[in-house]
């Protein structure tokens, strides 16, 4: 599997850390409630399909992405800096 | 009091020779990782081209010469490689010592390239890794830098803790690649 990384360009795989589902980029507010916690610490997807996940580019630049990809194809479909996504949801 | 003696990452290791790839370290020198503040990177390029003649360095690319050099090294920080920092940069970036922190070596000779390409998973071939190209990537399972310095010659550092591993990788890869020509 290649991933390409937005400052880096395409690399192997070994070199990113897999982190976990991107909704961690959607914190909620500390009085939104014990659902919307339980949702945002445990409750998780298994899609066979389309992902969006965080991945860390530990053996490069140190950057972390938003990295959307199909599970059932392996299709990297998109890449994009982690601050950036951030950014786009403001 | 006792008498304290400097000594090299590499001290005792190196230099080393197989067929006719050469690994030696690079003498110790001033290293100082340089992150540009907030808004501050064209300022703060400016100032290194005025006080040092080289220009702040694109991702995965590297400025300078032998002796004094700016290495990318990761998102939004780089290395100034052998100059003592100029104050006028403490204006536009955080300045960190990294001196002692790093292994530096240089692999060099006909071989060079073939010799990481049993231990890199980007290609650094002529080809598209031109002199005054950098990567952050992995050697084996070391987190490393490397430079191309020269057509035959790269720049590899690696963290200081890991110097004998470093050395220990390149030597087998490099022994593998001298029998494979001897044969």
């Amino acid at each position: 599997m290649r991933i390409t990384c937005p400052i880096c360009g395409e690399r192997d795989r070994r070199e990113f850390y897999y982190v976990g589902d991107a909704v961690a980029l959607s914190r909620p507010d500390p009085d939104d409630g014990d659902i919307a916690w339980d949702d945002y610490v445990h409750n998780r997807d298994n899609p066979a399909g389309v992902t969006r996940d965080l991945w860390y580019h530990e053996g490069g630049c140190g950057a972390w992405l938003v990295v959307t990809r199909n599970t059932v194809t392996h299709e990297v479909l998109q890449t994009e800096l982690a601050s950036d996504a951030k950014e786009a949801m403001a | 009091m006792a008498e304290m003696n400097a000594k090299s990452p590499c001290d005792g290791l190196l230099p080393i020779a197989a067929g006719d790839v050469h690994l030696s370290e690079i003498p110790m020198t001033l290293m100082t990782s340089i992150s540009p503040f907030k808004g501050q990177t064209a300022a703060l390029s400016e100032a290194l081209k005025a006080a040092h003649g080289m220009a702040l360095p694109a991702p995965n690319r590297a400025t300078g010469r032998d002796g004094a050099r700016v290495v990318w090294i990761g998102r939004e920080q780089v290395m100034l490689i052998g100059p003592e920092p100029a104050a006028s940069l403490e204006a536009h970036g955080a300045l960190t010592d990294q001196s002692d922190a790093w292994a530096v070596v240089r692999l060099y000779g006909e071989g060079a390239e073939d010799v990481l390409a049993r231990l890199v998973p980007v290609d650094l071939r002529a080809a598209v890794f031109k002199r005054g190209h950098t990567v952050r990537t992995m050697l084996q399972h070391m987190s490393v830098s490397i430079t191309r310095v020269g057509d035959s010659a790269f720049q590899i550092m690696a963290f200081r803790s890991m110097a004998k591993t470093l050395v220990h990788e390149v030597e087998t890869a490099m022994k593998g690649v001298a029998a494979r020509d001897a044969s």
